[in-house]
């Protein structure tokens, strides 16, 4: 490979990692706090959605983002509600907002379909990112960058400040978190709404970065992977970014792969892939469980009622 | 999705015997006559299902009050697609257009059940008395694009970003590299697969991945313009694809094969107010407007233009087929010989690519 | 300061269990009503398209039965496990699996006739689900590794699996390479039950299902193990209960059963694997379950209810134009009331005064 091909394939393999690294990180949080969101494919398509439309309509990729934050929060809420403040089944709850998701994005996105919108775009200015090897280090929008701040943010929350302790008890023992005189339920509220932001962010990133358009379904199905890596990541921040980078240079790869003229895999094969690592990494963790943080969050998927 | 397969001179003389004018009651003055249509994606795809219904609603313009035009989207290929088509008959439509090769099946075991409604199948090769099919021929529209890409690409190599090696994207690949190699005897096509009809992250990557192999032009044959914009993004040229993807890359779109199946609904519902409708097999193309070029980009200079213009006429006049030989295939065997064309069944059935494909 | 409060019960409440799902109903339709109404749609007219119309029409109800019965197939057996407190997510991933290996049987034996065909089929559906549901079985009582998950992944290699088969190995030779199998001959195609009617022989097979699971889950001694393990865990444990072996017993069942649907699905209407088989049966089926409220019974017509609001969701697309993403939203919808009302089978809802007095008492 020369080095412009080894530039322009880093480049595509942060991209397409970023929107994955963002949704997962948010699903992490809230699996840490207990509370499994199946939602998140659908979340990310709102997100998407009322980003793109916000975007449209102030003319600003920002709002937009900031607007799609709103949206997959709001989403979230819905599911917290239930889940939490009504302790319905976390499993079918999560599915329930998934096809919610894809019903409100296509009917919201009806009249913006065919509109466009301009990108995020680079954060930096173009004469930083002229020479090649700067363009790899300065030639990125700010959810890149911003994803991985956030990604390092959140593994520094989880292990070194005090709510992130209480929070990563909460999904350890939830009783015996509540027995200390913590609300499970505010916990929990707010990682599975810090989940609902970043899905929506994702998605913003599909709508207004990656292909700046908006058409139904447009996230394809990343939000499933999203919740694959969270496991692959065996709930590591750390990890994730490895997780979602080598996820992202495995695709990167299979289609440069076969541009060049040759196919690694059958592209189904290659498919399977990152869910037959994800059950092999949690069959790992379990079979030698070592620290506790290496494995499921206990409470995960159940549902607490302090009453 | 858009997915095509065509045997029509295989079955086209059976079904043109057994196609006659169907006696039915016809549309009355009073009671406007009912059509629906089955779409296999949402009518918010910007592509195959978005071009359907911009026909469907060239219908209502065309005969208002004459017509009442309804559609299902979303329809699996399967039995979801039998259901529906039920209920559209049942619910007093004369008139159906099926829009998806995978209703092939279900449409032709409706339509055996009730004579008295009228199907129309794109896309497929099964004909009864009531069921007709049709289709267009986008590979007249890709040696259009091939002929530009064959001038305008300095490294002499095109990207095609493809779905699946079904005949009918196989021979868009054929026609839009014979055309640019007339053009630069040593163009190459290089196909990516990329295995769906839509998905507009995966499709903006491939593009980009064929950028770097050394591609300065792309095409598709997926459904988002995601390529487009891909494109665009990278100050490099491509083709739209089913419909006018101008703003999506203002710069960038050269071209695009917009399909425009208006005139031939328009047709139809025509003849099934008079009451003149019979089963036929219609593959349209350039000539009959099924198949329509959007307006060249600011970026293809003048003499480029008369070239295109020049193929798309010899089309439409007749004189030009886009698969005429001598046509080698990629192991440089002779497989049509020169100055014979390609005849519709062995299009429908093509499963080689010609020299210059990098597949 | 709110003025209801939220009160354990000492049992679920047997009437609440009844009248929740009513009670979820009707609020979607009264929420369907005023949303649709907002969004400029006739709201009681898209209402009675997708609730109503498909029961009224007599047309209708054998397009009901074929579209109810692989989720209610699945559904039963996801629901045993869920009684258990197994969450089997992937039903989907076994419900192609069974599909894919009875699939493997017919192209076979595709040439060849005889009534032994599809009952071989059957079995090799019903097979290939259970093996696919034994990777979390054997993992989650091996290694501890949780099943949702598990379950969750296997769907998505299955989906993979299914698609790399229809387009590569077994792809119809004669069909100009699009990617689906070769259509099934007639020994290998499930038959109608009366000539010429769109009543598949899977009809009656689901209904039987759900009367023998009825009967196992309360009226043998392995229902009520699994009832006790999922309720219970610790008096499961002395009453001599194996976890390990309820968890087995009902992943097994599920995958069967969901292989079991697939099989019949495949030889049935579809009469061939195409890439567009995996229609998300399986994950519809999890809601399918819990509107039935896990029982054998509730499940059969909760599928109807599932199969009702798709066939009414067709038709109010073409009678008043409603997109087909409302009737998503009206199913989500739908789903929401239904897991909100839950709660009241296991809580009452009283006046905080009443609480406070009752505690202070």
């Amino acid at each position: 490979m020369t080095s412009a091909l080894l530039v322009s394939f880093a480049m595509t393999l942060a991209m397409a990692a970023t929107p994955i690294l963002l949704a997962s990180l948010g699903e992490l949080v809230a699996e840490k706090a207990g509370v499994l969101n199946l939602g998140v494919e659908g979340m990310m398509l709102i997100g998407a959605v009322t980003g793109f439309a916000a975007a449209t309509l102030t003319g600003s990729a920002y709002l937009g983002c900031l607007a799609a934050i709103l949206g997959g929060l709001a989403a979230s809420l819905v599911f917290a509600g239930l889940t939490l403040g009504l302790s319905s089944n976390q499993v079918a709850t999560g599915l329930a907002l998934t096809i919610f998701g894809v019903g409100a994005s296509s009917l919201i996105g009806a009249p913006f379909v065919g509109k466009t919108v301009a990108r995020i775009g680079p954060l930096f200015p173009a004469a930083l990112a002229e020479h090649p090897l700067l363009r790899v280090v300065f030639g990125y929008d700010l959810l890149v960058y911003g994803a991985l701040a956030l990604a390092a943010a959140v593994g520094w929350f989880l292990k070194h400040t005090r709510p992130g302790l209480i929070l990563r008890a909460v999904g350890e023992s939830d009783t015996s978190a509540h027995s200390i005189g913590y609300s499970v339920l505010a916990v929990r509220t707010a990682a599975v709404a810090f989940g609902g932001g970043m899905a929506g962010l994702a998605g913003a990133y599909f709508s207004l970065e990656l292909t700046p358009m908006w058409a139904d379904r447009l996230t394809a199905g990343r939000g499933w992977i999203a919740l694959a890596l969270v496991v692959f990541a065996s709930w590591r921040p750390g990890r994730l970014v490895a997780g979602a980078y080598l996820f992202g240079a495995v695709m990167t790869l299979e289609l440069h792969a076969k541009a060049a003229g040759f196919g690694l895999l059958p592209p189904e094969i290659l498919a399977m892939l990152p869910y037959l690592a994800t059950i092999a990494v949690l069959t790992l963790i379990s079979v030698r469980p070592g620290r506790v943080s290496a494995a499921a969050p206990a409470c995960l998927g159940k549902s607490f009622s302090p009453a | 999705m858009a997915s095509i397969i065509t045997r029509r001179t295989l079955l086209a003389g059976a079904a043109g015997a057994a196609a006659l004018p169907l006696a039915g009651p016809g549309a009355s003055a009073q009671a406007p006559l009912g059509i629906g249509f089955i779409y296999v994606g949402p009518t918010g795809d910007y592509g195959w299902t978005h071009a359907h219904d911009v026909g469907r609603k060239a219908i209502e313009a065309e005969f208002g009050p004459k017509v009442k035009t309804s559609f299902v989207e979303n329809v699996a290929e399967g039995p979801d697609a039998e259901r529906v088509l039920r209920q559209l008959a049942s619910g007093g439509n004369k008139l159906i257009f099926a829009t998806s090769f995978g209703f092939m099946n279900p449409t032709v075991r409706v339509a055996r059940a009730l004579p008295n409604t009228w199907f129309e199948h794109a896309t497929g090769y099964q004909r009864a008395a009531n069921v007709a099919t049709y289709n267009a021929r986008f590979y007249e529209g890709r040696a259009v694009c091939g002929t530009i890409a064959g001038h305008m690409s300095k490294t002499g190599t095109a990207g095609y970003i493809a779905s699946f090696p079904i005949p009918e994207v196989v021979m868009g690949i054929s026609a839009f590299t014979l055309a640019a190699r007339k053009i630069n005897p040593n163009f190459k096509t290089k196909v990516l697969w990329v295995s769906t009809w839509y998905d507009p992250a995966k499709e903006a990557d491939a593009a980009k991945a064929l950028i770097d192999q050394g591609c300065d032009i792309l095409t598709q044959h997926t459904d988002s313009p995601a390529p487009l914009q891909a494109a665009e993004q990278r100050g490099l040229f491509g083709f739209g694809q089913a419909s006018d993807m101008k703003t999506y890359a203002p710069k960038a779109q050269l071209t695009s094969i917009v399909d425009d199946w208006a005139p031939y609904y328009i047709r139809r519902t025509k003849m099934a107010l008079d009451g003149t409708w019979k089963s036929t097999d219609t593959w349209d193309g350039l000539k009959e407007g099924a198949v329509r070029m959007a307006p060249y980009g600011d970026a293809v200079p003048e003499n480029v233009r008369r070239e295109a213009d020049l193929v798309k006429d010899q089309i439409i006049a007749g004189t030009l087929h886009p698969l005429t030989g001598p046509i080698k295939d990629q192991k440089g065997e002779l497989r049509v010989k020169d100055g014979e064309t390609m005849s519709d069944e062995a299009l429908s059935k093509m499963d080689w690519y010609p020299e210059g494909v990098q597949s | 300061m709110p003025l209801l409060r939220l009160e354990r019960r000492r049992e679920p409440s047997r009437a609440m269990q009844y009248a929740t799902p009513l009670l979820a109903v009707a609020l979607t339709v009264m929420a369907g009503t005023v949303v649709f109404g907002l969004m400029g749609y006739d709201g009681l007219g898209a209402v009675r398209q997708i609730f109503v119309a498909p029961l009224a029409d007599p047309q209708r109800w054998p397009e009901l039965l074929v579209k109810a019965s692989p989720l209610v197939l699945i559904a039963i057996g996801l629901s045993i496990g869920f009684r258990a407190n197994v969450w089997n997510i992937g039903g989907e991933g076994q419900y192609l699996a069974g599909a894919v290996a009875g699939t493997a049987v017919a192209l076979a034996t595709w040439t060849r006739e005889g009534a032994w065909i599809l009952p071989v089929m059957g079995l090799a559906g019903i097979l290939g689900g259970m093996a696919w549901a034994a990777i979390p079985a054997f993992l989650r009582t091996r290694f501890g590794v949780s099943e949702i998950l598990t379950s969750l992944m296997l769907t998505y290699v299955a989906v993979q699996g299914l698609f790399f088969l229809v387009r590569g190995p077994w792809r119809d030779p004669d069909g100009f390479n699009f990617p689906q199998t070769r259509m099934f001959n007639a020994a290998q195609t499930l038959p109608a039950v009366s000539e010429g009617s769109l009543v598949h022989l899977g009809i009656p097979i689901a209904v039987l299902v759900a009367c023998l699971a009825w009967i196992v889950l309360e009226r043998t001694i392995a229902g009520y193990e699994v009832k006790v393990v999922g309720l219970a865990p610790a008096a499961a444990r002395h009453g001599g209960f194996s976890e390990r072996r309820t968890i087995w017993l009902t992943l097994l069942a599920g995958g069967g059963l969901a292989g079991l649907a697939g099989i019949l699905e495949a030889a049935g209407p579809f009469g061939q694997l195409t890439p567009q088989f995996p229609a998300g049966y399986g994950y519809t089926a999890i809601v399918v379950a819990f509107l039935g409220r896990l029982h054998p019974v509730g499940i059969l017509l909760a599928g109807l209810v599932l199969a009702v609001t798709y066939v009414g969701g067709e038709l109010a697309q073409t009678a008043i134009g409603l997109p087909q993403a409302a009737t998503g939203m009206f199913q989500a919808m739908l789903l929401f009331f239904l897991l909100a009302t839950d709660v009241l089978i296991r809580f009452r809802i009283v006046p905080v005064r009443v609480a406070r007095a009752r505690a202070a008492a």
